[in-house]
């Protein structure tokens, strides 16, 4: 066999045979040489037009429907067609089997590219990060949003679409702070999902009858079942997840609208181990796709042509602006990720001095696969980062913390750089920022005036001064407001417990309500 | 493991259409502001085209708990002289944030694309066709057949070939009625069998001749027809009539407000129309029918009969567009000049002949830019069509003297009207 006819393709078309060829090749690769552990493998081809509808539903393949996701098509379409954003050359989903999707003008080598970065990379990682298999079903997710699909459609032929509209507008507005972080979830499962559903319809039509109305409510609650620790007891409180909170307890919501914001938490749940490990999931897959491509060059069975347009478009995927560069948008997590990947395969394959003080456990090991994998499987973005970023790449990044008070007049504060007494800090510092305890606001609910007018009271911890936005505080408390149907209020306090301010929103009548 | 790859690129697109429409529905009124002052700004050529517009985001945000202010600290790549303890003057310049469709306080307005078809809904969204009584008269006049399916019985040429073989070869399947094939390989092998077989293969053969023969190829019972009805059809084609004065008193500038107001016409109809036609008739004391360039850019000249343009539309009418085949809309413009013999003419073929016969009939009469229109007496030929208006004959007319005029005339014309008032003739 000459060298031209291991080839996988030649030039830059593809076809169907090509991309099974080059799925396997990489599949070769992928299993045996580095010891990757996948879900099997859906490759969907795509047009231009079908990747833009799938950015509009968050990339997945079917999702219900909601002006919202109108509004995001129509504003990514404006910019894709005056050229301001380019498409992805491919979205993955965490599902099994895992679903990859190519675009067709995608040329031969980028598809090679896409199959090793998508269909291996973010594989392996969706199927073993301990985030993922915590809080995601893979098996479950897509027979799941069909069944919320259909429910949302029913809702809306049975109570109408504006009132559906009305409490997925709140659920939406809610849907960051609608979400487990301690686990203790069960799985998704759609038959009971449904089975539920139909149970509650049944009952609410079974046990309907109008008589019922006219009969006189007890006596008054006694102190004792209102006190501060019973109640607290008896509502789960304090509770930072709001929709479970609204689901389980809100007094006035409809059977189905409960529904709806079980589903919108559930979703929000499945995104959530995502927004937690965008630099590992990313680095992992342009590590993994680097390897691969490097071995099937090696292997004769890319041109060397068609490995510098990869190369080409690896170097700009992985590319970090400075900060004062016009293209900077804080850190490129393809190349944080990739440079901390190659980093580790360094510093367990050739370590230096510096790396042994730092990294006495992996330096010099020797197999930088079971590193990797492991650090795959058990970490995410925050963690990794503050174990795993080393002086070196400090350096290399030239990295600097920025400390900015308000209350300095003089200006912002350089507070550590890439130097021997700031590593520790910058490290810290860049840690946090992946934190999701420090990204998303501390929201509690506190608690429920059970005896007087039923107020709901949540409370902002403020940390580091940073207040919630007026504007925005008040139209997320006004659709929390609607889906309670009693006063709402917010206060903000510091860490110390004094309050800085209080917000409140009163319900407004809503098309679904009583 | 296995691969599966899907091609989906055939699958049908726009799978965010309903949600895009559901925006659209949601923020109709914002949009419909939004695509009238856009509109204010282009040529009515480019009306059509859909393009951007941008919405205030008020009512269409998706708020979330956020936070800003307080103590920052960020890790930023790139140092290039900094040293620790360095104070940086603040210049808002560090770290710039670029903001996703609608986040945020700071987001005024939403910019995005509307296609053609969504533009022009829009933009012409509150007007009707006036008159719409004659129109249902004329609707139910002519009938037309429909297909409908297939039918067990009908004549001959109307058999349904594709699915009289379509039934034919289920039935086949279904009833393992033995292929050709089948035969001939059985055939073949008995040429070079022994005896033994050769008997065998010949009661095989002679069974399998028997089945195909019970069976038939193609059966009574598989034949289709296609079948047809009648359905009233609705006129669905409009003629529209331009008539314009092109003698010299005429100018270009007039000359252009008049194309404008066709054109609008022409869109507005085009949507309401499967099929419209235009005839251009213009006129000086005698009127000639021509093509669009000639109409609007030939140079003529003489003295000015409206008569005449009249009496040609009323000849083109009869011999071609049968009022009962097609809604009839005519647009005049004018500088409004009439020679005053001609007013009594021009009077009785308007009520007598054109009128009865056409749907609309509008008469824009153009003026000079900047002209003192108010200070004017009013021209002989508005006199004329006033004095017509007040015996009652359906004409709507304007004065348009600057293009901005034109779409605000437009829209007057064709304004929907309150129930009461369209019940009331």
């Amino acid at each position: 066999m000459t060298a031209t006819d291991q080839l996988l393709f030649r030039g830059a078309d593809w076809d169907f045979p090509a991309l099974q060829r080059v799925h396997d090749a990489c599949e070769g690769i992928a299993l045996k040489e580095l010891g990757l552990n996948v879900y099997p493998n859906q490759i969907e081809v795509i047009t231009a037009e079908q990747m833009l509808d799938a950015y509009s539903s968050v990339g997945m393949p079917l999702y219900y429907k909601h002006w919202s996701f109108g509004k995001h098509f129509a504003y990514q379409e404006a910019s894709y067609r005056k050229g301001l954003m380019g498409l992805a050359y491919e979205i993955v989903i965490n599902s099994s089997p895992c679903i990859s999707y190519l675009m067709e003008e995608n040329t031969a080598t980028m598809q090679t590219l896409v199959i090793a970065h998508a269909a291996f990379g973010h594989n392996h990682f969706f199927k073993n990060n301990y985030l993922f298999r915590q809080w995601t079903d893979a098996d479950g997710i897509l027979d799941y949003l069909e069944f919320a699909k259909s429910y949302v459609t029913q809702c809306e032929e049975r109570h109408g679409r504006q009132a559906v509209e009305q409490t997925l507008d709140a659920a939406h507005a809610l849907m960051s702070h609608g979400i487990d972080r301690y686990p203790g979830k069960k799985k998704l499962d759609l038959r009971a999902e449904e089975k539920r559903a139909g149970k509650r319809r049944m009952h609410e039509e079974g046990t309907f009858n109008d008589l019922w109305r006219t009969v006189p409510s007890g006596p008054a609650k006694s102190d004792v079942l209102l006190n501060v620790g019973r109640r607290q007891n008896l509502l789960g409180l304090p509770q930072e997840n709001l929709l479970y909170f609204l689901e389980k307890t809100a007094p006035r919501l409809a059977p189905w609208q409960r529904e709806l914001l079980r589903i919108v938490r559930h979703i929000a749940q499945y995104f959530y181990p995502q927004s937690q490990t965008k630099v590992m999931n990313e680095g992992t897959a342009t590590y993994v796709h680097y390897r691969i491509m490097n071995r099937l060059h090696e292997q004769g069975r890319i041109s060397d042509g068609n490995f510098l347009e990869f190369l080409q478009s690896h170097t700009n995927v992985v590319f970090q602006p400075d900060f004062d560069n016009p293209h900077y948008s804080g850190f490129n997590p393809y190349a944080l990720g990739f440079a901390m990947m190659q980093d580790i395969e360094r510093i367990v394959t050739c370590p230096d001095e510096e790396d042994r003080e730092w990294f006495p456990d992996i330096a010099g090991t020797g197999d930088a696969m079971a590193v990797l994998r492991s650090v795959w499987t058990d970490y995410r973005d925050e963690s990794f980062i503050s174990q795993f970023l080393s002086p070196r790449l400090m350096r290399h990044f030239r990295m600097f913390h920025l400390h900015d008070d308000p209350a300095e007049s003089a200006g912002i504060l350089v507070d550590a750089i890439h130097d021997e007494r700031g590593y520790r800090r910058l490290r810290r510092e860049l840690a946090r920022q992946y934190d999701v305890g420090f990204i998303d606001a501390n929201i509690e609910v506190v608690d429920v005036d059970l005896a007087g007018d039923r107020r709901l009271m949540l409370r902002h911890v403020v940390l580091k001064g940073a207040q919630l936005s007026e504007v925005d505080a008040r139209r997320v408390l006004q659709h929390l407001a609607d889906l309670w149907s009693y006063d709402v209020s917010l206060v903000e306090v510091d860490a110390s417990g004094t309050v800085l301010k209080e917000h409140v929103a009163n319900p407004r009548k809503l098309a679904a309500a009583a | 493991m296995t691969l599966h790859i899907v091609d989906r690129r055939l699958n049908p697109g726009s799978k965010s259409l309903e949600n895009r429409q559901r925006f659209l529905r949601r923020a109709k009124a914002l949009v419909q502001g939004a695509v009238k002052k856009s509109s204010q700004d282009r040529n009515v050529k480019d009306v059509l085209e859909g393009g951007e517009v941008s919405i205030p985001v008020e009512g269409m945000d998706e708020p979330r708990f956020r936070r800003d202010g307080g103590t920052r600290d960020m890790v930023l790549p790139g140092n290039k002289k900094f040293i620790e303890g360095d104070i940086l003057p603040r210049s808002g310049q560090t770290g710039g944030r670029a903001g996703g469709p609608g986040e945020g306080d700071s987001q005024d307005a939403f910019r995005f694309v509307l296609s053609r078809d969504e533009f022009v809904d829009l933009f012409l969204d509150d007007l009707e066709l006036p008159d719409l009584a004659k129109r249902k008269l004329a609707e139910v006049e002519s009938e037309g057949i429909r297909r409908a399916g297939y039918t067990t019985s009908g004549s001959p040429a109307n058999i349904s070939v594709s699915r009289t073989v379509a039934r034919a070869m289920a039935r086949r399947v279904a009833l393992r009625r033995p292929r050709p094939e089948e035969l001939a390989a059985l055939e073949a092998e008995m040429a070079t069998c022994d005896e033994v077989r050769r008997v065998e293969l010949l009661a095989e053969i002679a069974a399998l001749k028997s089945k195909m023969h019970r069976i038939p190829f193609i059966d009574p019972i598989d034949i289709r027809y296609r079948r047809f009805e009648a359905v009233p059809k609705p006129v669905a084609q409009a003629v529209m009539f331009c008539l314009m004065d092109v003698s010299g008193s005429m100018n270009e500038h007039m000359k252009d407000l008049a194309k404008r107001f066709y054109m609008l016409l022409y869109v507005f109809l085009k949507r309401r129309y499967r099929h419209v036609e235009i005839v251009f008739i213009r006129h000086t004391d005698r009127a000639e029918e021509v093509d669009e360039d000639t109409f609007f850019h030939g140079p003529a000249s003489g003295g000015t009969l409206v008569s005449s343009a009249l009496q040609a539309m009323h000849d083109i009418v009869r011999s071609r567009f049968r009022p009962a085949d097609w809604n009839i809309y005519a647009a005049q413009a004018s500088d409004g000049d009439n020679s005053h013999a001609d007013g009594e003419v021009a009077g009785r073929l308007l009520t007598e002949m054109i009128l009865p016969a056409s749907q609309f009939f509008a008469y824009l009469e153009v003026g000079q830019d900047g002209g003192m229109m108010y200070d004017m007496p009013n021209s002989s030929l508005w006199t004329l069509y006033e004095r017509l208006r007040a015996n009652g004959a359906p004409l709507s007319m304007r004065k348009v003297r600057e293009r901005s005029e034109i779409f605000p005339v437009f829209h007057d014309l064709f304004q929907r009207r309150g129930q009461q008032e369209r019940a009331a003739p």
